[in-house]
């Protein structure tokens, strides 16, 4: 017997918020990159808990994690070296602080 | 509609561990804390694919985010330390985030998830069946020409100009 759907449902609904709530709030580059790191995971939550109970027999939901899991990779990495090349330049990783953009 | 046994209990354990670490993510003033509890959660993600019988990717969960996006979040972190501990954390804005979010969660569950998925609710709440896919039907589905072989070919182009950005973006200007 199985849990219910609606209970990973309702761990991935609580994760992502948590992780949007990081992005949206923390000042520090790298905390608002954790924070996208968990959004990425409570969608593959979502994906192959919707897998194993609605299509197990269709690869769809484990192929689309795996490819998440590769942009993840690619983003962190990305992401990761801004973080680095700006923090080079301006001596600081507090997103407020990165403001040249802003007229 | 639940009972209490091995599974229901793992679920539970897992579950504290991946919301238990988002919030410590979210929450720690230490930056290196947060990047521990970030691998706390993540490993508790990768114990839910094991339960939903999705083993390839709990092992790939383990091998690629905590031992490879974790440890290069670990090292930006030690690479930019900073002043920045002594000052808040949160930006001004961070109730009103705190708000959105919260409702957001409340909207999701009492108008999505609970009347779509729930107990009374119009989908199936248990599997359709008990055939699973197993590793090997990914393995072929990603490499199959009527399947994912043109997105597998993508992503492996995608990550090779990620790790060829990287370098370039994160690579000292002016090397003495």
């Amino acid at each position: 017997m199985m849990v219910p759907l609606w209970m990973y449902l309702v761990v991935a609904a609580a994760l992502f918020c948590l992780g949007a709530y990081g992005v949206l709030a923390r000042r520090n580059a790298v905390a608002i990159l954790m924070g996208v790191e968990l959004m990425l995971n409570a969608v593959n939550i979502n994906l192959v808990a919707f897998w194993r109970y609605q299509a197990p027999l269709n690869m769809a939901g484990q192929a689309f994690v795996a490819f998440i899991f590769v942009i993840a990779a690619a983003e962190a990495a990305v992401g990761l070296a801004i973080i680095i090349s700006v923090y080079r330049s301006r001596r600081s990783v507090i997103v407020e602080d990165i403001d040249l953009l802003k007229w | 509609m639940f009972e209490l046994n091995a599974q229901s209990l793992t679920f539970a354990v897992f579950s504290i561990l991946t919301l238990g670490g988002g919030a410590g993510v979210v929450y720690s003033r230490n930056l290196i804390h947060s990047a521990l509890y970030l691998i706390v959660s993540l490993f508790g993600v990768s114990g839910l694919f094991i339960l939903l019988s999705a083993p390839f990717l709990a092992a790939v969960q383990v091998l690629v985010y905590i031992g490879a996006i974790a440890i290069l979040i670990i090292f930006a972190v030690m690479l930019t330390q900073s002043m920045t501990q002594m000052r808040a954390i949160l930006n001004r804005q961070a109730w009103l985030s705190a708000l959105v979010m919260g409702l957001m969660f409340v909207l999701l569950v009492v108008a999505v998830i609970w009347p779509v998925f729930g107990t009374g609710g119009s989908r199936a709440d248990i599997p359709v069946s008990d055939m699973v896919a197993t590793t090997r039907d990914l393995g072929v589905a990603l490499v199959d020409g009527n399947q994912y072989v043109l997105p597998f070919e993508v992503a492996s182009l995608l990550l090779t100009a990620a790790m060829i950005g990287a370098i370039v973006i994160a690579r000292d200007e002016d090397p003495k």
